[in-house]
């Protein structure tokens, strides 16, 4: 295996051209290294580490062993072929060492990224051979999984003379409400008119909540009593808006398990409604996600996704101690980006999503 | 989707049967697929770590090595090691104090409002008298969310003017309590973050004031690493008596209290397993550590259905299954009985290896299949309900139109009434069916 390893070893690192848009901006990464990024991120995931070790095992694990000591040779020959290479790879060039893998794989877990996927970044970072430190190279595996979301990206209508809408849908207690109060101050505070929907009409005083928000910052409102159909209460909103000139719609929904099938659907038919009021609207449709949420996330993103097709996530209470990790898995499997992040309950504090600070995050 | 980890671990373990002894490298296979599984379910890293070396030194002893089948013994050893976990505490809930006081404490959108009514409730139903005082003067309207949560129940709810302090709120609703002699009183207080240092300090304060008998941190069940700081916080701010575990309706596997437990040692209380006011259940850890590792929650299923179920009702139906004499009739009793149990959807998750059924079982609730099935059988005279075979076309037709359904509705009911009577007959001879037919088939 060592001469058929030998020529890989030697080959030149491929040179791509810079072609990074959005800031990464970590003074340690050198340019080659993201531009490899840049290439990681165009090919398949589970391409890369086969690329870098053609033989490798089909079932070469996907976690390093947590009790690896690096440089024990006639130990490492026992065990999986990848870990024995990297570890020969260490003693080489004197690359990172496997507990620093091993403990930045913990700070990824620890941050809610889940044990399947830091074991995929960290077993992907490791396989670079420019890696100048373990936190470096899974730093650009992440941010290569995050999605681009332009800071000044707001909702647009699909015709002059039509509103643009945002429809808010989230599990329960994620803070849909409170970021509708903040989005709509947002909008206010650059000009916009601003028409609120209580399309929530199942939670006590989810409508009496939003219309305190709604005078706070100056909007339109439309509710209708509690119990009432959702769908009805966003359809006479989008009404109102056109009728009176309106610039944006935001609906608040009730907070609803990804597993009630019955809730779901009710989503969807408020969907619909805005589809056939306003056709091609394409509306925007928001994800509020706590950053407090583990693994379960990803199901719930799935699930909201698959019913009423979401284009953006605001990730909530990131200005607790969670660092909402989830968001990796989201973005790689439905490739949504974060709009905001929620970082306090006053009107000013939605902040647009930066990816950079955002991975940084995960390893203070 | 996530699979059981007992799948998993026969997976990796079960293909060595044959040759009846398991190697090292076997084990570290296997808790490898432990750890990612624990993980999985949110259970703190730190947590696993611990766990899975003891699992690990539990399962490398010689008779677990030698045995054939190593993958359930494996199995057996995490659960026993979860139960132990999640045994954690003292589980009681203690009303002691005249008012005897709960203040209930978390962050945001963990669940205080709806799990102080759903408490509440449970109250009344107990024979208490319950008073809910909402002391969170910041979100906008929750006073009001807890107000028509107590109207609806017909309990008192203690709200003051804003600005009151959250200490002066809750001493008026003590001296509210007392005044309209009520037993029990339910604090309600704001969602916070564990670093806000203000918030914690005020509710620090208020337990140091008033000294509730119980102090529930309310935590969501789809909590992710973080639980275990927030809990410690909690708990290193005021006296936490036990959790609230809410949400577990969704299909977090909720390792977030494992987590809690382990490291703080503070027990479990409820469970909230619905949005409506009566879903509060005790908390039993074989369950949940079921839960956690996608066995199936067999014992709630039970004792649900204990509950449903008389007696006499069931030595009937025996009767009737052994006598092969079983009816549309019987049939519509037998879905009654279900439906009363709960959610549909709820009670296939219970049965292990039904996971997957679950989602699609709900789903043909959600969109009335059961409804329908049911008004089918309700148009139906009571010789058809006895013998299906004098149903001829116009018969059909007539319970279509009688029950609101398509004529291929009524065609499929009977299709499928007649399966599962075929397949009893199998049951009832002893073999067991290959497969049962698709009861919850879109309709």
């Amino acid at each position: 295996m060592f001469l058929f390893r030998k020529p890989k070893q030697r080959e030149v690192e491929p040179e791509v051209e810079e072609t990074w848009e959005w800031p990464l901006g970590e003074p340690t990464v050198e340019p080659a290294a993201e531009a490899s990024a840049v290439e990681r991120a165009a090919v398949e995931p589970t391409a890369e580490p086969s690329a870098v070790e053609p033989s490798a095992q089909p079932v070469a694990p996907a976690v390093p062993e947590p009790d690896e000591t690096p440089g024990d040779l006639s130990e490492g020959l026992q065990k999986s072929r990848g870990g024995f290479m990297s570890r020969l790879r260490g003693l080489l060039k004197s690359g990172p060492a496997a507990a620093d893998w091993d403990s930045v794989e913990e700070m990824l877990i620890a941050g809610d990224v889940g044990g399947a996927l830091a074991g995929e970044v960290v077993e992907r970072a490791r396989a670079r051979k420019d890696a100048p430190s373990a936190e470096a190279a899974v730093r650009e595996e992440l941010a290569a999984l995050l999605i681009p979301s332009d800071p000044r990206w707001r909702p647009v209508p699909a015709a002059p003379d039509q509103p643009a809408v945002l429809l808010m849908v989230g599990v329960n207690g994620t803070g849909k409400t409170t970021t509708i109060g903040k989005l709509a101050h947002r909008y206010r505070a650059e000009g916009s008119t601003v028409l609120l929907a209580a399309a929530d009409t199942f939670r006590a005083a989810a409508i009496d909540q939003l219309r305190i928000w709604s005078d706070r910052s100056g909007c339109q409102f439309v509710s209708h009593v509690p119990g009432a159909d959702p769908a009805a209460v966003v359809y006479d909103a989008i009404d109102a808006a056109v009728a009176r000139h309106v610039d944006i719609v935001i609906a608040d929904t009730a907070g609803r398990l990804h597993t009630k099938s019955n809730l779901m659907d009710e989503l969807a038919k408020m969907r619909r409604v805005i589809d056939r009021r306003l056709p091609g609207a394409a509306p925007e449709v928001l994800f509020v996600l706590d950053a407090t949420t583990g693994q379960n996330g990803l199901a719930q993103a799935r699930v909201f996704h698959e019913t009423v097709g979401l284009t953006g996530i605001v990730l909530t209470k990131l200005d607790s101690t969670a660092k909402g990790g989830i968001v990796f898995a989201i973005e790689d499997a439905l490739h949504v980006p974060v709009r905001f992040v929620g970082v306090g309950e006053k009107l000013g504090d939605l902040l647009p999503f930066d990816p950079a600070a955002f991975v940084s995050a995960l390893f203070a | 989707m996530f699979d059981a980890l007992s799948e998993r671990l026969r997976k990796t373990l079960g293909a060595l049967t044959g040759r009846g002894r398991v190697s090292e490298a076997d084990v570290d296979a296997a808790m490898r697929e432990v750890r990612l599984a624990l993980l999985e379910a949110d259970v703190n890293f730190k947590v696993v770590k611990d766990f899975v070396a003891r699992v690990r030194q539990r399962s490398t002893g010689a008779e677990i090595l030698e045995s054939l089948t190593a993958g359930q013994q494996v199995v057996k050893i995490v659960n026993e090691e979860l139960v132990a976990l999640l045994s954690a505490g003292d589980r009681t809930f203690h009303m002691t104090g005249n008012p005897s006081v709960v203040v209930l404490v978390g962050l945001q959108g963990s669940g205080k409002t709806t799990s102080a009514a759903k408490l509440a409730r449970l109250m009344v139903k107990q024979g208490r008298r319950p008073i809910m005082v909402a002391a969170d003067p910041y979100r906008p309207a929750a006073a009001d969310q807890l107000q028509t949560l107590g109207k609806s129940l017909d309990v008192p709810v203690f709200r003051a003017a804003t600005g009151t302090t959250v200490l002066a709120i809750a001493q008026g609703g003590l001296e509210a309590a007392r005044k309209q002699v009520r037993d029990t009183v339910i604090i309600d207080t704001a969602g916070r973050l564990t670093v806000d240092e203000p918030l914690m300090k005020e509710i620090a304060d208020l337990t140091a004031a008033i000294k509730p008998a119980e102090t529930l941190l309310v935590v969501d069940a789809m909590t992710g690493q973080e639980a275990v700081h927030v809990a410690e916080a909690f708990a290193a701010a005021v006296p936490v008596t036990g959790l609230v575990l809410t949400k577990i309706d969704g299909d977090a596997r909720g390792g977030a209290a494992l987590s809690i437990s382990a490291v703080t040692g503070l027990p479990v209380k409820f469970l909230g397993t619905g949005e409506k006011t009566d879903a509060l259940e005790p908390f039993h850890p074989d369950r949940l550590a079921g839960r956690i590792l996608g066995m199936g929650d067999v014992l709630t299923l039970i004792e649900r259905a204990q509950e449903t179920y008389d007696e006499k009702q069931t030595a009937r139906m025996t009767e009737k299954l052994r006598k092969n004499s079983f009816t549309l009739e019987d049939m519509l009793e037998q879905m009654e009985q279900v439906q009363k149990m709960g959610p549909m959807g709820q009670l296939m998750e219970m049965i292990p290896g039904m996971g997957g059924m679950a989602k699609q079982a709900q789903a043909a609730v959600d969109r009335g299949d059961l409804k329908r099935v049911q008004a089918i059988i309700r148009s139906m005279t009571p010789q058809e309900r006895r013998d299906p075979n004098v149903l001829n076309g116009s018969r059909r037709r007539r319970i279509a139109q009688g029950s609101g359904t398509r004529l291929q509705d009524v065609n499929q009911v009977v299709k499928q009434f007649t399966e599962l009577q075929k397949m009893m007959k199998q049951m009832s001879g002893g073999r067991f069916p290959r497969r049962i037919p698709g009861m919850f088939g879109q309709g």
